[in-house]
């Protein structure tokens, strides 16, 4: 399938899947320049994300998919081509909306944790749960992961994995309608893994959160319902999975 | 609590040190800030008061003789509000058990009640008794510089006659807040005190009765005081008038205003730099500071603070900061405001003595100080919060590093790689490397301004009493008299060398610029008076012609070479243009010299002196004094010993007391700076000195690479600082020039060294702490925490 046709909504295999897209990107492409070097990180994406769907954005290094991510997400804002939130161009908003949006709308994992090394777990879970509408509380993200007993740890005091499942939990708290996670098993065995995924799972199947997750992992694109492999800027492919794998069944 | 308040307090602890050295900087520039205005509002608020209740005159004229109804003539010049006529007289005076003999002046009040112009504040005892001739009431400061006490008596020598005077009451005037004798550079309480009498005693012991010989006038709002002046010098002239003069040139106002215009610039200047430096300090370190949490703030904006929120975060860091160091600043100023403003109590004797702390002084040292955070913050967050939270939370981009100098340079090369770690380190952030510069520069800075002052004032002492007054006596005829009387003051015991002078009230006018002075001649081999250039060296005395204080020549806009009109305002009065031969440096601004021949031929009389100056034998000063005592042809003895001892008392007390809080606070800024400055590049680079440490080098390797950064900051900030010290000094001295006063700048090389001295060793010690953090890094904790 060539990677700038929509696909068709019948290949579409996800039982929640819903007609409307949450997301349309076209022709989105982000330029970094450095000096008078200039990186391309993505080169002209065209893509839809559907309501309630679950997408794993596979690629090697480099390839932008933290990029897209990031746009996705209100982070970052593309050098050219528009992304539509459900009836809104992200692109046209200021600061102020894409915050909005943010606060309102969205989950992130980030791919290097990002925790405050003066709050304790539970503590860096409360940042979202302080201003979210209608949170879950900080206990609970972190029991959901695991973490229960490690609520009053600093980060410095928690093992890398332990890290990210606080990231993980904390962009599970506010119950968002996007959940964007960037690599969010890298530093997790495969026990662990499993667990965090089964959350993330959950969360996408009880409240119909779309939810992208990026990993090098190709085993976790079994439970995805759309697989999109990025590579130098592009959409390589798009895959759909006819049935989604539960997280529980994964094996690597 | 919200996480973010818990983040607050949490980083607030972390980083308790830093927080406490910015605090005590803002506490220092609030401190001076409060000590500084506070006093100077409350003597303000006490001078003008106290003028306005007590009547303090507008104008004031001595003369020779008048009868007492010229009173009358000058109440019907217009614009005269009130008059009074009084008689004024100097006397030797006597006091038990006091070897020294000291100046009296003899003021008269009214027969009945008190004056109603410079009314008196009874402080003790009670009036004179009209019927009792011998009873007074003494000036405030000499009673207690004497200790007298309402029922002491003391002798004076008046008019020639002998009379013992009894003291029944203890008194303040508007005229004598200072109690200082025209001419005199420093109050010597000891040696001149005034002393109130009855009229009629009074005037009867120096053959004036139904006579005066001094008039003071109140004028109506509005009134043209010139106009009043020019009339009353008409009326006064026939009467041997010495020229109408204003408040501005009575010594006591002068100076209470003088020392007020120059506390007013001390007040704002030297405060006003501290809290600057203090705020550029707060700005350096939360620039940094919200540097190092770049990261941290982007991850609150990806999950959507808005930036009013971030930066209310951040502000409230800065604002309990500034506000703990406002709040101790504010404490600390008004505690040494209160020890300020008994020193000046001291000096200054208003009926009220009461020293507060103005609302409007806290809450402008609270707003000088929220502001400088506000901006602070404002400036350091505004740059992170733009930025979009992908591209903050990447790593700042490392700015492309070109080898420049230090790849191209040939000396480099032979460098310690350690050496060049650190050269580099400066190298790749520039800007940091200026500012952090610049913040310990600024430490020696404020070392030197808070300490120069202490220089300024022993150039004075030496120029005045070392090179220019070089006699231990000045003694005053109370009539002029023949040269040949000089012989019997160079036979008065004790006495090694005697030159006399005559000096005589003038009036100095060029063109519409006029001055009331005193023009001395001296002998033109003179060695005991010795008037000293610009550069500090002895002029030789002209043949001919006038020496002007450089000061009175700027006021009378005239350059040596042209001529100034002087009117002697005694005897004669004769009138006529002189050249002005040269200027001269003098500390009061008001000296006029001729030779005494020259002189003598101007007020067309013969070989006649006032007094003499006299060099003497200390070990016989008992002696002299005595027979001064028994002299009553001395008016009067002034003592340059003494004058030196009051001097010093008065500035150990006061400059080096201010010099002693400045210096203080110039250390906690220097210290504060240094650091802070430190603490921050360990913070940020904290990461890359646990990875070298994991790589394999050693602690003392690891803090080498950091201290050598801090050390060669300090190094250049040396002589950046020595410099910014040198101009911060001359445009304080620039602000305390007065009308009448000129300062020059000296530093000494002595204070430059303390400053760096002082700066040198917070360098160290900061260097030693940071260095112990270094040693305890916990590599693992650092490694795992970098977000
Ligand atoms: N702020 C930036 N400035 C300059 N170049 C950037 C910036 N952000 C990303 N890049 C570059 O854009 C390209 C895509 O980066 P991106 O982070 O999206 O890759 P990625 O697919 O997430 O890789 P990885 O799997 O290693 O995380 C890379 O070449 C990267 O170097
Ligand atoms: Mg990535």
């Amino acid at each position: 399938m060539p990677p700038d046709a929509p696909p068709p909504p019948e290949d579409r295999a996800a039982s929640t899947a819903q007609a409307a897209p949450v997301f349309v990107a076209r022709g989105v492409t982000r330029t970094f320049r450095s000096g008078a070097t200039e990186v391309h990180a993505l080169r002209g994406i065209d893509l839809e994300l559907y309501a309630g769907e679950f997408v794993v954005l596979l690629g090697p290094s480099g390839s932008g998919k933290s990029t897209l991510l990031n746009i996705l997400g209100g982070l970052d804002v593309p050098t050219s081509g528009s992304v539509r939130f459900r009836d809104h161009d992200l692109t046209s908003w200021d600061d102020a909306a894409l915050t909005h949006y943010r606060r309102e709308h969205v989950g992130f994992v980030f791919q290097f944790y990002n925790l405050m090394p003066t709050l304790t777990a539970r503590e860096n879970v409360a940042v979202v749960t302080d201003i979210a509408r209608d949170p879950m509380s900080p206990e609970e993200a972190l029991r959901r992961v695991g973490l229960g007993d490690h609520l009053d740890r600093f980060p410095a005091e928690l093992s890398g994995g332990e890290q990210q499942r606080v990231a993980i939990a904390r962009s599970i708290a506010k119950r968002p309608d996007v959940l964007l996670c960037d690599e969010p098993t890298g530093a997790l065995d495969v026990k662990t893994g499993i667990t965090v995924l089964e959350v993330i799972e959950r969360l996408n199947r009880e409240l119909g959160t779309t939810t992208v997750i990026i990993t090098h992992n190709a085993v976790i694109a079994a439970m995805a319902d759309r697989v999109i492999t990025l590579s130098d800027g592009r959409i390589a492919s798009l895959q759909c999975n006819p049935a989604r794998a539960s997280a529980a069944s994964l094996v690597w | 609590m919200t996480a973010l308040r818990q983040k607050l307090l949490r980083d607030l602890r972390v980083l308790w040190t830093q927080a406490v050295a910015i605090s005590l900087v803002i506490a220092c520039g609030v401190a001076t800030f409060v000590m500084s205005v506070s006093v100077l509002q409350s003597l303000e608020r006490r001078a003008a008061q106290y003028y306005e209740d007590a009547r303090l005159p507008h104008v004031f004229a001595h003369l020779k003789r008048a009868p007492v109804s010229i009173a009358r003539r000058v109440a019907e010049v217009p614009g005269v509000a009130a008059v009074e006529t009084r008689v004024v007289a100097e006397v030797t005076l006597d006091l038990p058990g006091v070897i020294e003999p000291a100046v009296g002046r003899l003021v008269s009040i009214p027969d009945r009640g008190g004056p109603s112009l410079s009314r008196l504040h009874l402080r003790q005892g009670r009036w004179p008794d009209p019927g009792r001739r011998s009873e007074v009431l003494a000036n405030e400061a000499f009673a207690e510089a004497h200790g007298l006490v309402p029922g002491d008596r003391l002798r004076a020598v008046m008019n020639g006659r002998r009379e013992q005077l009894i003291v029944v009451g203890i008194a303040l005037s508007p005229e004598y807040v200072y109690q200082i004798r025209g001419g005199d550079v420093v109050p010597d309480d000891r040696r001149f005190g005034v002393l109130w009498m009855r009229d009629r005693p009074l005037a009867a012991a120096f053959d004036l009765a139904n006579a005066c010989n001094d008039v003071v006038v109140a004028v109506t709002p509005g009134a043209s005081l010139p106009a009043v002046r020019a009339q009353i010098d008409v009326l006064l002239a026939p009467y041997g008038g010495r020229g109408a003069y204003g408040r501005e040139d009575q010594v006591s106002y002068r100076t209470v205003a003088n020392e007020l215009s120059q506390l007013r610039a001390m007040a704002l200047l030297v405060p006003v730099i501290f809290l600057l430096v203090a705020a550029f300090i707060l700005n350096l370190v939360l620039n940094r500071m919200i540097a190092t949490q770049r990261e941290q703030i982007a991850t609150l904006k990806a999950f959507g603070y808005r930036r009013r929120e971030i930066a209310a975060h951040y502000l409230q860091f800065a604002l309990l900061i500034v506000l703990a160091g406002a709040a101790l600043g504010t404490a600390v100023g008004a505690w040494l405001g209160t020890g300020l403003a008994d020193l000046y109590v001291r000096f200054f004797r208003f009926p009220d003595q009461h020293y507060s702390v103005g609302l409007g002084v806290a809450a402008s040292a609270l707003g000088i100080s929220l502001l400088a955070g506000v901006l602070s913050v404002a400036m350091a967050i505004r740059r992170v919060v733009r930025l979009a939270p992908a591209e903050a939370m990447r790593p700042e981009a490392p700015r492309p590093f070109r080898g420049g100098f230090l790849h191209s340079h040939g000396s480099v090369g032979r460098l310690s790689p350690l050496a060049r770690l650190t050269l580099r380190q400066i190298a790749r952030h520039p800007v940091r490397a200026v500012l952090s510069t610049l913040g310990i520069a600024l430490g020696i800075a404020v070392m030197v301004l808070g300490s120069f002052s202490a220089d300024l004032v022993d150039r004075i002492m030496e120029d005045h009493f070392e090179a220019t007054q070089r006699f231990d006596f000045s003694i005053g005829f109370i009539e002029p008299s023949d040269v040949g009387t000089l012989q019997a003051v160079a036979r008065l015991p004790g006495v090694l060398r005697a030159e006399g002078f005559r000096s005589v009230a003038v009036r100095l006018r060029r063109g519409s610029h006029a001055r009331l002075t005193s023009l001395l001649g001296l002998e033109a081999d003179s060695g005991l008076l010795r008037p000293i250039d610009v550069k500090g060296d002895p002029i030789p005395f002209p043949t001919s012609g006038l020496l002007l204080s450089e000061k009175l020549a700027q006021l009378l806009e005239v350059n040596p070479g042209q001529t100034v009109e002087v009117e002697v305002l005694e005897g004669a009065r004769p009138v006529r243009a002189l050249r002005v031969a040269g200027t001269v440096r003098d500390f009061a601004g008001q000296a006029a010299y001729l030779t005494r021949g020259e002189l003598n031929d101007f007020l067309r009389e013969g070989a006649v002196i006032s007094g003499a100056f006299a060099l003497t034998d200390p070990l016989r000063e008992a002696a002299l004094y005595a027979k001064i005592k028994e002299t009553p042809r001395i008016g009067g003895i002034t003592s340059t010993r003494s004058l030196i001892q009051s001097f010093k008392r008065l500035m150990s007390e006061n400059m080096l007391r201010m010099r002693l809080f400045n210096m203080i606070f110039a250390s906690i800024i220097a210290f504060g700076v240094v650091y802070n400055a430190a603490r921050i590049t360990l913070s940020e680079r904290a990461w890359e000195l646990a990875t070298l440490r994991v790589i394999g080098l050693s602690r003392r390797e690891v803090s080498a690479t950091l201290l050598g950064e801090i050390a060669a900051l300090t190094v250049l900030a040396i002589p950046v600082g020595a410099l910014l010290g040198n101009l911060l000094a001359r445009l304080t001295v620039r602000a305390l020039e007065t009308e009448t006063q000129h300062f020059p700048l000296v530093i000494d090389p002595s204070t430059y060294a303390t400053a760096i001295l002082t700066v040198v060793a917070a360098t160290v010690i900061s260097s030693l702490v940071v260095r112990r953090r270094i040693d305890r890094l916990d590599l693992v904790a650092v490694l795992k925490s970098h977000d």
